[in-house]
């Protein structure tokens, strides 16, 4: 009880400081329509909705969840903010998992921003909803699981931005968002296949345009593997490098 | 069976040696002072018992608990208030204490209801819908402190708890620290302030460079030196040629401290001051004062580590500013 009080507690503070303050609200909104604007003015000829929506949904949940870990986490330790929570009665991965969960949230709320405004262009009676709720929850997942890796893996919060951009920018070009990974050149296509958002897309595509790459239980099951990794390698990194 | 018991502890970071093979006991509802001046592993010590570090060697029991592998349920029984005040910003002192609370699993009734008893008695009843971030370092402190006491705990860790705050905060916490220790709470205590240690502390451990050099009860601390008192001398003519006039009378007085107005002497056992006040006569100085000084903490301090106090000082100047 006391855990589910303090994962609750954890959740609903860093909602209140964090994820409802207008700037976070205005750049969760602002940030996937500019991509998709970006995307209208760019293609030239009849633009495809469906075709663009699984990219811009991807990126709007990737860019969302690693930016806001990288400030709820990197920013409440070097406060030492952080001290106070690892001081609670409650296991790391409790602790771990309230503070990623907000940002599973904000990464699902913003993934909906571009399916609203397709509502307007097109027609999207044919998508499969079950596997795009499926994808838009697992990208979530693993974004925020990526951002809590790069959060415990640097001291400032400009290093986590910085060593996101690593990660995230690549994840653009070689996960098939908007380039297909069979277009790629035969050399960085063994990238895309270690890249958690490579298999997240593919989802959504499935769900989408019903076309994919990868049958459905292999996309889940890479997601899955990749959060259970990515959470375990961090929660064991902040008992090693934060409890000195 | 001690509250707190401490074995032949180690700390080492990065080959820095902070914590060098510490022992000491803390009994149950004992205030107990951990005083050095800064870097003696005072900070090192308290993350170890809370929990926010981990022991190089050695092993702490806390309530007859393996410390390092109960650490979160020793965690529920304590208190932390750490040397920085570490509450979040944009909260408000509210919910900041309903938050702290929250985490200890207490329900939101009692939690509110707490908070504002707290609020109230730490003076901050006006401030509490206000955010964190607005708060003086003084009710920054208070609330701090309120936050590590919200959920009743057995034991309550401070760290320099009255360190770099304004006058009347600090003696508000020393208050509330009376008033804990009388209700039964364990206190464990570290500061660099030696008025702090003296006034709050039942016993006393005296740490420099990651070893303690002396463990006893402020009273028998302050009896350790009975029989050896000093003498302020002051004079017109200045510290410097009372010393010279001393030393050339008798070379073996020992004189403690000397300065631009005069100096202090010890004087042995039953020892008189009327032999330097006609040696100061004969001399012809000009006499303004001549004081008996009274054997402080701060003196058994300085003789058990032979720390310079001026070190002290100036690491509290510098703290200040």
């Amino acid at each position: 009880m006391n855990r589910v009080q303090a994962f609750l507690s954890i959740l609903s503070k860093d909602m209140k400081t964090y994820y409802l303050k207008p700037p976070n609200i205005s750049w969760g909104l602002i940030f996937p329509l500019a991509w998709t604007l970006m995307f209208f003015i760019r293609t030239e000829g009849d633009v495809d909705v469906l075709e663009l929506l699984p990219g811009v949904m991807g990126l709007s949940i990737l860019f969302g969840t690693t930016s806001m870990l990288a400030v709820t986490i990197t920013f409440e330790r070097k406060q030492r903010s952080f001290e106070r929570l690892l001081l609670a009665p409650i296991s790391v991965n409790v602790l771990m998992l309230a503070k990623t969960s907000g940002a599973i949230l904000f990464g699902i709320a913003n993934a909906f921003v571009p399916v609203l405004m397709a509502l307007l262009l097109a027609d999207l009676s044919n998508v499969g909803w079950l596997a795009v709720l499926g994808g838009v929850f697992f990208i979530s997942i693993t974004s925020t699981f990526l951002g809590l890796f790069i959060a415990v893996s640097v001291r400032e919060v400009f290093e986590a931005q910085t060593f996101s951009n690593f990660f995230r920018f690549p994840m653009i070009f070689l996960c098939g968002l908007f380039v297909p990974i069979g277009d790629l050149p035969l050399f960085l296509r063994p990238l895309s296949h270690i890249l958690p958002l490579t298999y997240g897309v593919d989802i959504l595509r499935n769900g989408i345009e019903h076309t994919a790459l990868f049958p459905l239980w292999l996309n889940f099951g890479v997601l899955m593997l990749f959060s259970v990794g990515l959470f375990g390698l961090s929660t064991r990194m902040i008992k090693k490098r934060w409890i000195l | 069976m001690s509250t707190i018991q401490v074995q032949a502890l180690h700390k080492k970071y990065n080959g820095l040696h902070a914590v060098r093979g510490i022992s000491f006991s803390v009994e149950k509802g004992e205030v107990f002072g951990f005083l050095g001046p800064n870097g003696a592993g005072k900070t090192s010590t308290i993350n170890m018992l809370t929990g926010l570090a981990r022991p190089s060697s050695g092993t702490i029991t806390i309530h007859g608990m393996d410390a390092l592998k109960h650490t979160k349920d020793i965690q529920s029984r304590i208190g932390v208030v750490p040397d920085e005040s570490n509450l979040y910003d944009d909260l408000s002192g509210l919910d900041n204490l309903s938050f702290c609370a929250s985490l200890y699993g207490m329900k939101k009734a009692d939690r509110i209801r707490k908070a504002r008893e707290l609020l109230t008695s730490f003076s901050l009843d006006a401030a509490r819908d206000r955010p964190f971030r607005t708060y003086s370092k003084g009710m920054k402190r208070k609330l701090t402190i309120a936050a590590a006491i919200i959920h009743e705990p057995e034991i309550l860790f401070l760290d320099e708890p009255t360190s770099g705050i304004d006058v009347e905060s600090a003696r508000q916490i020393r208050r509330l620290i009376r008033s804990l220790h009388d209700q039964g709470v364990t206190i464990f205590l570290t500061t660099h302030y030696i008025e702090d240690a003296e006034r709050l502390c039942d016993r006393i451990a005296f740490i420099v460079e990651g070893v303690i050099v002396e463990t006893d009860t402020v009273s028998a601390l302050l009896s350790r030196n009975k029989d050896t008192r000093e003498v302020a001398f002051k004079a017109v003519e200045g510290g410097r040629h009372l010393h010279d006039a001393v030393k050339q009378r008798w070379p073996d007085v020992t004189i403690r401290a000397v300065s631009a107005e005069g100096i202090r002497v010890v004087l042995e056992h039953e020892t008189s001051i009327m032999p330097f006040l006609k040696l100061f006569e004969s001399c012809g100085f000009d006499l303004l004062e001549a004081r008996i000084i009274h054997q402080s903490l701060e003196d058994v301090f300085v003789s058990i580590t032979g720390i310079d106090i001026d070190r002290l000082e100036k690491a509290r100047e510098a703290e200040s500013t």
